[in-house]
C-alpha cells in the first residue's frame, strides 16, 4: 500500500476532478436542459435564470473536464490511448456537442442582434446540452461496461461496444443527472420567487425519476456491466453505499419539498456524488476491465511524484481562485430559506 | 484519402483553427485591461468604452477557443493513440501544468466578464491581469510540449520503449526557450496588428473618431513592440534549428546541397525530381552568414540526410517559412515607420498613408503565425517524436477519418464565419450616440 500513495493520491485527484465537472459542468449542462424544456407563463424568465445562472461560471467549470483527460493520459497513458481509440465516434460527437454548446451560449449572450438570431442560438446551446451528457454517459457506460475492444480495426468495433441498452441507460441516466442538479442549484439563484418554485417543481420531478432510472441501469448492468452489477450489489461497501445514497435521495426531495433549498443542494450534491463513487469503487481497481488496471497502467513512479506535487501545488492557486468566483457570482441574500409569510 | 493524410489533416485544421483564438486570446486581455487601466487613470470614458467592446470580443474569442481547445486535448488521443501511450507520461507535465493556467484564466475571466458591477475596480483590473497573464502562461506550456515534440529529451530509449524517464528534463527540453519565445510574441504582434488594423479601417472611413484612434493607439504600442522585437527572436530560433535539427533547417530554406557559402533563397519552388530550388532569388553565402556568422560556415543541405526522412510537402514547408520571414519583415518596417511617425510629429494620425498600410498589414501577423506554425509541424515530418516515432506510426486504427475530418471542417468554417460576423458587428463599429450617452451616465 505504501508503496503506492502517490498512485492513490493522483487516482483520487482524478476521481475528484471527475466528480467536480459532474457537480459544476454537469448542473451547465441541465442548465442547457431546462432552457430546452422551459415553459408555462414564465418560459422566458426560466431561460434568463439559466442564462445569469451559468454565465459567469460554465468556462472555468469546463476545465475540470479537461483536468479529467490531462491527469488521464499523464497518469494512465494506455488507458487513454486505449479509451480514446475504440471511443472514437462517440468521443468525437460529445467534442461537437461541447464546441456547439460553449459557442452558442457566447454567441447568444454577446451577439446582440434580433431575436430571430438570438432564439436560433439558444436552440444549438439547449439541444447540444442534451446531446453532450448523453454521449458522456454512453462513453462512461462503455468503460464500465468492461467489454471495451482491445485492438479494434473493423468499423463494427468502432460501434457496436457501446450500442447498448445499458451504456444508452447511463447516457439518458446522464442527462436525467444534470438536469436534477442543475433545477436544485436554480432554487438558490437570485431570481423571482414564482420562477424559482417552477424549478422547485422540475427539481421534485427530476430527484424522482433519477430514482427510477437508478434503478433500471443498475438492472440492466447485470448483463451490460457484470462487475458493476457485482460490485453494487455483493460487495462488503454495497449496502452501506446504497442506504447513504438512498438517505441523500430521499432527503434532497423532503428538503425540496419543505422548500428547505440549501439542505436539498447539500443532500443532491452527496447523491450524486456517491453515484459516481459507486461506480468507481465497484470498477476498482480496473481502468479498463479486463486488461489495464490502476497498477499495470500507471505510468512511472517518477511521473506520478511529479504529477502528484504539480496537482497539489496546482490546487493551492486554484481552489480560492474558485472559490473567490463562486462567492462573487454565487453569494446571494440567503434565499434557501422559506419564504416569508408576506412573500407567500 | 487515405487515413494518415486525413489524421493529420484534421490535426492541421484543428491547429490552424485553434491557434488564431489563442493567439488572440492571449494578447487581447492586454489589450483590454490596458484600456480599462487608462479609464482609471485619464477619467477618459471612451477607454471605458473600448475595455467593454473588446471584452465582449474577447469573451467571444475565448469561449470558442477554450472548445476548440478542448477538441485538440482529445484529438491527441483521437487521431494519435500510439504517440500519447509512449508520450503521454513524459509530456503529461506541460499539459498539467497549463491545465492549471487555463483553469486561472477561466475564472478570472468570468469576473472580469460578468463582475463590472460586482467586484471593485481594483479587484476588476487585477482579474483582467490574472487573465492576460495566465493566458500566456497556458500558451507557454501547450508549445513546451510541442517544442518536446522536436527535441525529445526525459528518458532513454530501450528496444524502442522509453525508460529511465524524466517529466521534468521534458519541460526544459532544447527547442523549449526559442520556441515559447518566439510564439509568445506572435500572439502579441498579431493581435496588436490585426486589432489596429480593423480600427484603422473604421478610422478612415470616420475620421478623427476618439473610441478607434485610442483603440488604435494601444492595439498597435502592443503590436509595434511585439514586431520589432520579434526578427532577434526569429534569429535565435533559426540558428537553434540548424543546430538541433539541421534537416528541418535545410527544409526551411530548400537547400539540396551540403556546403560553405550556402545561399539565402528568396521565394523558390523545390524541384524534388532534379533536387533543385527552381526560381529562387539567391542571395549569396548569407545563409552561411546568417546562421553560422561567417561565409565558410558549413550549412547541411538535404543531401546529408537519407530521402524517407525528408519533410513532406517540402513545399510547404519552404513557401510557409518563406511567407513567415517576409510577413515578419514587414510588420517590423511598419513599426518602426510608426515610430518615426511619432518621434517627428507625436502622432501616426496625420499619415493617412501610414493608416492604409495599417489596414493592409492587418492580416500580416495572423498569416505569419500560420505559416510559422507550418513550418514547425510540417518541417517535422515525418516525425511526430523527433527521430523517434513517425507520425504513420501513431495514428488510430480507426478507418474513415475523412469523415470525421470533413465534420469538422464544416465545423469549424461554419463557427469561424459566425464568429467573424459577430465581431464586425459587435466589437469594431463605431459606438453610437446612445452607446456612448448609456455608458457615460452608468460610470457616474
Amino acid at each position: 500500500m505504501n508503496e503506492h500513495v502517490t498512485l492513490f493520491f493522483v487516482l483520487g485527484a482524478l476521481l475528484v476532478s471527475l466528480t467536480l465537472y459532474v457537480l459544476t459542468g454537469g448542473a451547465d449542462y441541465g442548465g442547457g436542459v431546462w432552457d430546452l424544456l422551459a415553459s408555462g407563463p414564465r418560459a422566458a424568465a426560466q431561460r434568463d435564470l439559466i442564462e445569469r445562472a451559468i454565465g459567469p461560471i460554465w468556462e472555468a467549470d469546463h476545465v475540470w473536464l479537461i483536468l479529467v483527460v490531462v491527469i488521464l493520459f499523464d497518469a494512465f497513458p494506455p488507458a487513454f490511448a486505449e479509451i480514446m481509440t475504440a471511443m472514437h465516434i462517440p468521443v468525437t460527437l460529445m467534442l461537437v456537442g461541447i464546441v456547439l454548446r460553449g459557442s452558442a451560449f457566447s454567441f447568444r449572450s454577446y451577439g446582440g442582434g434580433h431575436h430571430r438570431a438570438q432564439l436560433l442560438w439558444g436552440r444549438v446551446f439547449s439541444i447540444a446540452s442534451l446531446l453532450t451528457p448523453l454521449l458522456l454517459g454512453v462513453i462512461i457506460g462503455a468503460i464500465a461496461s468492461g467489454r471495451m475492444p482491445k485492438n479494434p480495426q473493423r468499423i463494427g468495433d468502432f460501434i457496436w461496444p457501446w450500442m447498448t441498452p445499458f451504456c444508452f441507460g447511463v447516457g439518458i441516466f446522464a442527462i436525467v443527472l444534470f438536469a436534477y442538479l442543475a433545477a436544485i442549484y436554480a432554487t438558490i439563484e437570485d431570481a423571482d420567487l414564482e420562477v424559482r418554485e417552477d424549478f422547485r417543481l422540475r427539481a421534485l420531478a427530476t430527484g424522482i425519476a433519477v430514482g427510477v432510472i437508478a434503478g433500471v441501469v443498475l438492472l440492466l448492468s447485470m448483463n451490460g456491466a457484470p462487475r458493476i452489477w457485482a460490485g453494487l450489489t455483493h460487495r462488503e461497501w454495497t449496502w452501506p453505499l446504497i442506504w447513504t445514497t438512498s438517505i441523500l435521495a430521499v432527503g434532497a426531495l423532503y428538503s425540496l419539498w419543505t422548500r428547505r433549498f440549501e439542505l436539498a443542494r447539500f443532500c443532491a450534491v452527496g447523491q450524486v456524488a456517491l453515484i459516481l463513487w459507486g461506480w468507481a469503487f465497484a470498477q476498482f481497481p480496473y481502468l479498463l476491465e479486463p486488461d489495464l488496471d490502476i497498477y499495470n497502467a500507471a505510468a512511472p513512479q517518477i511521473t506520478l511524484d511529479v504529477l502528484a506535487g504539480a496537482l497539489a501545488m496546482g490546487a493551492l492557486i486554484l481552489l480560492p481562485s474558485y472559490q473567490y468566483l463562486l462567492n462573487v457570482f454565487k453569494s446571494h441574500p440567503r434565499h434557501g430559506r422559506r419564504p416569508t409569510a408576506a412573500e407567500r | 484519402m487515405p487515413d494518415i493524410i486525413a489524421a493529420r489533416s484534421q490535426m492541421a485544421m484543428s491547429l490552424a483553427f485553434h491557434i488564431i483564438f489563442s493567439c488572440i486570446g492571449i494578447a487581447m486581455p492586454l489589450l483590454m485591461v490596458t484600456a480599462e487601466w487608462l479609464h482609471q487613470r485619464t477619467g477618459d470614458d471612451v477607454y471605458l468604452l473600448l475595455a467593454r467592446r473588446w471584452a465582449i470580443g474577447t469573451a467571444i474569442m475565448f469561449a470558442v477557443g477554450a472548445v476548440s481547445g478542448t477538441v485538440l486535448s482529445f484529438e491527441l488521443g483521437l487521431l494519435w493513440p500510439h504517440f500519447m501511450k509512449w508520450a503521454g507520461a513524459i509530456i503529461g507535465m506541460p499539459f498539467s501544468l497549463e491545465g492549471f493556467a487555463f483553469f486561472t484564466e477561466a475564472i478570472f475571466l468570468g469576473i472580469y466578464l460578468y463582475g463590472w458591477d460586482r467586484v471593485s475596480t481594483r479587484a476588476h483590473i487585477a482579474a483582467g491581469l490574472m487573465v492576460a497573464f495566465s493566458g500566456m502562461i497556458s500558451g507557454i506550456f501547450v508549445v513546451i510540449a510541442n517544442a518536446w515534440m522536436n527535441t525529445p529529451v526525459g528518458f532513454r530509449l530501450v528496444n524502442g520503449l522509453p525508460t529511465d524517464i524524466d517529466p521534468i528534463a521534458s519541460l526544459t527540453n532544447p527547442a523549449a526557450l526559442h520556441e515559447t519565445v518566439h510564439m509568445t510574441i506572435a500572439a502579441y504582434a498579431a493581435t496588436g496588428f490585426v486589432v489596429a488594423g480593423i480600427h484603422a479601417a473604421m478610422w478612415l472611413r470616420d475620421r478623427g473618431n476618439l473610441f478607434h484612434q485610442r483603440a488604435i493607439t494601444i492595439a498597435f504600442a502592443v503590436g509595434a513592440i511585439a514586431a520589432v522585437i520579434q526578427p532577434l527572436s526569429g534569429d535565435v530560433s533559426a540558428v537553434a534549428v540548424e543546430r538541433l535539427q539541421p534537416l528541418k533547417m535545410a527544409a526551411f530554406e530548400g537547400l539540396f546541397q551540403t556546403g560553405s557559402h550556402a545561399p539565402l533563397a528568396i521565394g523558390g519552388i523545390p524541384d524534388l525530381k532534379n533536387r533543385k530550388l527552381l526560381y529562387a532569388i539567391e542571395l549569396p553565402s548569407m545563409l552561411s552568414l546568417m546562421t553560422f556568422h561567417s561565409v565558410d560556415g558549413v550549412i547541411r543541405g538535404l543531401d546529408s540526410f537519407p530521402e524517407k526522412d525528408w519533410p513532406a510537402p517540402l513545399i510547404v514547408v519552404h513557401l510557409a517559412f518563406q511567407v513567415m520571414v517576409g510577413a515578419g519583415f514587414a510588420m517590423a518596417g511598419l513599426a518602426m515607420w510608426g515610430g518615426l511617425l511619432i518621434w517627428r510629429k507625436r502622432t501616426v494620425f496625420t499619415s493617412i498613408w501610414f493608416m492604409r498600410a495599417m489596414v493592409a498589414a492587418a492580416p500580416l501577423g495572423l498569416i505569419a503565425v500560420e505559416a510559422g506554425w507550418a513550418v514547425t509541424e510540417v518541417g517535422r515530418q515525418p516525425w511526430i517524436i523527433y527521430g523517434v516515432m513517425r507520425t504513420a506510426d501513431a495514428v488510430t486504427p480507426m478507418p474513415g477519418l475523412a469523415v470525421t475530418f470533413a465534420l469538422y471542417t464544416v465545423l469549424y468554417i461554419f463557427l469561424g464565419s459566425t464568429v467573424a460576423y459577430l465581431l464586425w458587428r459587435q466589437v469594431m463599429q463605431s459606438p453610437t450616440r446612445s452607446e456612448v450617452v448609456t455608458l457615460t451616465a452608468a460610470a457616474r
